[in-house]
């Protein structure tokens, strides 16, 4: 029964696959990659169980963070054009308050 | 008895979380639009995700692998709603229309405007 649940979670990481290639826009293929990570999170719980050693859990939960922050940080990249960018700023080339992005460093000659 | 029931139980979640991932993956694959998409992708997270990990949470019995499987299904159920939003607030900010059901009538009126 764990190896239909396997079978069944494999599927469905191949067709995300299968979209996050055919993908028309970027949002497509990173909701492909955030549900190929969710599932791996899924698949490495249940081949746990399979082989009887339920010990890769752990990874499973490691996993499921990594996948999150990967995720967001990917959303934040593509829609700032910048990672140091704070909360309250716009996506304009603003320079924010705390962080300096790299252009800004260009502009002062360092 | 108890432990047929238990197994009987834990069965029908992980054929009905795999019943449901499937669903999701072929909703991925067949809807027309990025947002009917992320719904498709939000049915396995929760129904497949939640049945999976139920299910072998009943495998588990009361040890530290449930208590492992209750940690990682909250973590899911908390950033998975997170992503989505993001994931649509970003798609919506740049500029990416959802297809609506009035739209293409709509366009069509407008572009056959001159032909009517």
């Amino acid at each position: 029964m764990f190896a239909a649940a396997a079978i069944a979670i494999l599927i469905t990481m191949a067709l995300a696959l299968l979209r996050a290639f055919i993908g028309p826009t970027l949002y497509d293929r990173i909701l492909a990659v955030n549900m190929f990570g969710t599932k791996t999170v899924l698949i490495i719980a249940v081949l746990g169980f399979l082989m009887g050693r339920p010990d890769f859990l752990d990874i499973a939960l490691v996993y499921a963070l990594i996948n999150f922050i990967g995720v967001i940080a990917l959303l934040k990249y593509f829609k700032y054009g910048n990672l140091a960018i704070g909360p309250g700023e716009d996506s304009d080339d603003d320079v924010p308050d705390g962080a300096a992005p790299p252009s800004s460093t260009k502009e002062t000659g360092k | 008895m108890m432990d047929q029931v238990v197994t009987v139980l834990s069965w029908a979640s992980l054929l009905g979380g795999s019943f449901f991932l499937l669903v999701g993956a072929i909703g991925v694959l067949g809807l027309p639009d990025l947002y009917t998409r992320s719904h498709a992708a939000g049915i396995t997270d929760t129904m497949g995700a939640m049945l999976i990990l139920g299910g072998l949470m009943l495998q588990g019995g009361f040890t530290l692998v449930t208590a492992k499987l209750v940690m990682i299904l909250l973590f899911l159920l908390f950033t998975s709603p997170a992503a989505s939003h993001a994931l649509g607030n970003t798609a919506w900010s740049s500029g990416l229309k959802p297809i609506l059901d009035d739209d293409p009538p709509v366009k069509q009126s407008k572009e056959t405007d001159g032909r009517d």
